[in-house]
């Protein structure tokens, strides 16, 4: 039985594109020192640790990135630490089982970093970092996919929100912990193997969310063909 | 009848609104009411004025209510705005009981309104004590502050929050005004209306009639800042920028144009500092303008070559909004909201001084290029940001989550 035919064999579930958005909400929680930091992301609320590693996706942004998450850039920014904002600028979010181990590991480099300095730099009282969570709404589109040829013409016109929700808020919401397109096209059998391997190839840090979009379109355009 | 709602997907895309029907339908026919201190002038009634009839055609059944006060109630109140903002004001045991007697006074006459509402936003500090004199209210309460509350008079803000601390949920324009509140906290910000005449394109006949009419030289280089004559918004700071400006270039000129808001008691006063400030210069327009000037502003503001906007505080700054939304650099005071929509080198620049300002003012003279590419980024950064459109989506979820209670994820099926 070729590919072809066995797709034809299966009635596969189709993909549900949708949108989202974020709305943020403060927490009350700030931070002027290192120390400071340290001692509120030991309690700080998940979410909140999501939203400054994730978040900063879906907000407006004019620069390039230079660090992938809040922790690190304010410490460059603000604190003029460079080598703590470049240790906590390394983190990969996406290979730690969940946030809670994620925030150990933020504590410890931020722990190590305090024992290492003479004197531990203060931000000004107008740059504290301040801990924020957010809410996401998702929203439905009208489409409905049953073949994945169809994305070819959707992902370039894909609005940010839905990239955010297929892309990133995905690994959050699927057991293996991968973007939606992946099980999706996986439920193909071996058909769509190498665009798959070319999709999770994708780095989705440092980065923003117009590239990632760029990218999947050039993986889409790689390996599938229009009807 | 074309509806209001339908005007807005060729600026927004349709896929905005269809987000916005979509957030809508699980709370059509909830009551909404608003409560504020004034219909005309600022920035809240703007809003208000557009938002109103956008709910409405949502299908949620959205009311406007404003109190009424008298002097004493104004001036305790603006003392509020001030301290709010930094001022360390010494308020008169009378003026808290005017301000009180008043609240009190206004809930008698809102009560039928406000008790069934499912939802009131009450925006400001000056209805705020209202929620302690509705007994019995069925619905979820907002406070909706729009001032810079960065670093409030503490004495103030400890009167101020046990009204506050009663709400169901407190809504901020920015993280770094938001107070600990025992309640959801939200982050908004304001919004633009672009299809309000202050902000639709003008023909250039248009501009330069009004131009005329106020004797400024549409050829030659134009300043404008529009807002209330107020000391936070620093108009005098502005004439000095413009001063050192003109050092450099002669043909410089500047408009400050501002109209009163009814709660604003002070307005007038800085007024008179500002025209003294002018003196003789005749390249100096100071333009008092009746609230509904909108369209002569929108003129001034297409007029413009740079819009600045030099507050040393701001709640938030929506006359930087509306002149990136006409694709003008904006010279914005390095502070609260302005921080937000103002961004270095790619919408505008940030100042601390006069001085500040006046480099920047001849910087954006002498690179035309460059201040057209930042007029060009400042549209698109509005349209994604800053448009109304934006603002009710996330009013609306915030409605969707105090509603129904849903933490974190809002799924709509």
């Amino acid at each position: 039985m070729t590919n072809k035919s066995h797709s034809k064999s299966i009635t596969h579930q189709k993909f549900v594109l949708r949108d989202c958005a974020l709305i943020a909400m403060a927490t009350g929680k700030r931070a002027r020192s290192l120390i400071g930091l340290r001692d509120q992301l030991e309690t700080i609320e998940e979410e909140s640790i999501y939203y400054h590693f994730w978040g900063g996706l879906l907000r407006p942004q004019f620069e390039d990135y230079e660090y992938h998450n809040d922790f690190a850039s304010w410490a460059a920014h603000t604190l003029n630490d460079r080598t703590m904002a470049e240790r906590l600028g390394i983190i990969d979010p996406t290979k730690y089982e969940n946030l809670d181990q994620l925030r150990q590991e933020l504590v410890e480099l931020i722990d190590e970093r305090i024992d290492e300095l003479e004197e531990i730099p203060w931000a000004p009282r107008d740059k504290q970092f301040e801990f924020i969570v957010s809410d996401i709404v998702v929203f439905t589109t009208k489409q409905a996919l049953s073949e994945p040829e169809a994305l070819l013409g959707i992902i370039p016109k894909m609005s940010l929100g839905s990239i955010f929700y297929h892309f990133i808020d995905a690994r959050r919401r699927s057991p293996q912990r991968t973007d939606d397109f992946t099980p999706w096209l996986k439920s193909f059998g071996k058909r769509y193997q190498d665009l798959i391997d070319g999709i999770m190839g994708i780095d989705p840090c440092l980065t923003s969310l117009s590239a990632l979009r760029d990218e999947l379109t050039e993986e889409f355009s790689n390996h599938l063909e229009v009807n | 009848m074309s509806r209001l709602i339908d005007q807005y997907p060729q600026i927004t895309g349709p896929d905005v609104i269809e987000q916005l029907h979509q957030l809508a339908k699980p709370l059509k026919g909830l009551r909404v009411v608003h409560v504020n201190a004034t219909k005309q002038g600022g920035g809240v009634a703007e809003i208000l004025q557009k938002m109103i009839p956008l709910m409405n055609e949502l299908g949620i059944k959205t009311e406007w209510e404003v109190i009424e006060g008298n002097a004493d109630f104004y001036t305790c109140t603006k003392a509020f705005h001030n301290a709010m903002q930094g001022d360390q004001v010494q308020i008169p045991e009378r003026l808290y009981k005017a301000f009180e007697q008043t609240n009190l006074e206004n809930a008698e006459s809102l009560k039928k309104s406000l008790t069934d509402a499912d939802i009131v936003f009450i925006h400001d500090p000056q209805p705020a004590p209202l929620i302690e004199n509705i007994k019995g209210r069925k619905g979820k309460w907002v406070w909706r502050c729009h001032i810079d509350a960065n670093k409030p008079f503490r004495p103030v803000w400890k009167y101020l929050r046990n009204y506050v601390s009663q709400y169901d949920a407190s809504v901020f324009s920015l993280s770094a005004f938001a107070q600990p509140l025992p309640h959801p906290v939200y982050l908004i910000p304001p919004s633009i209306d672009p299809l309000n005449e202050k902000n639709v394109p003008l023909d250039r006949s248009e501009c330069v009639a009004v131009l005329d009419e106020f004797n400024i030289d549409p050829e030659r280089p134009l300043l404008v800042q529009v807002s209330r004559f107020d000391r936070f918004k620093d108009p005098i700071g502005v004439i000095q920028a413009y001063r050192l400006a003109k050092e450099f270039i002669p043909t410089l000129q500047l408009v400050l144009a501002g109209g009163g808001a009814s709660d604003d008691p002070e307005g007038e006063i800085v007024l008179e500092e500002v025209r003294a400030a002018a003196a003789d210069d005749v390249d100096i327009h100071v333009l008092q303008l009746p609230d509904d000037s909108h369209r002569k502003i929108n003129a001034l503001q297409t007029a413009a070559t740079i819009i600045v906007q030099k507050s040393i505080r701001e709640g938030f700054g929506l006359t930087v909004t509306e002149g990136m939304w006409k694709q003008k650099p904006v010279i914005g005071g390095n502070t609260g909201g302005i921080r937000l929509q103002v961004i270095n080198h790619h919408t505008g620049f940030l100042v601390n001084s006069p001085a500040g300002a006046a480099l920047r003012i001849r910087y954006l003279l002498k690179n035309h290029d460059k201040a057209l590419e930042m007029g060009i980024k400042g549209k698109e950064y509005v349209r994604e940001n800053f448009l109304i459109t934006r603002h009710i989506r996330e009013y609306l979820t915030m409605m969707l989550s105090l509603v129904y209670g849903t933490k974190h994820r809002i799924d709509l099926k």
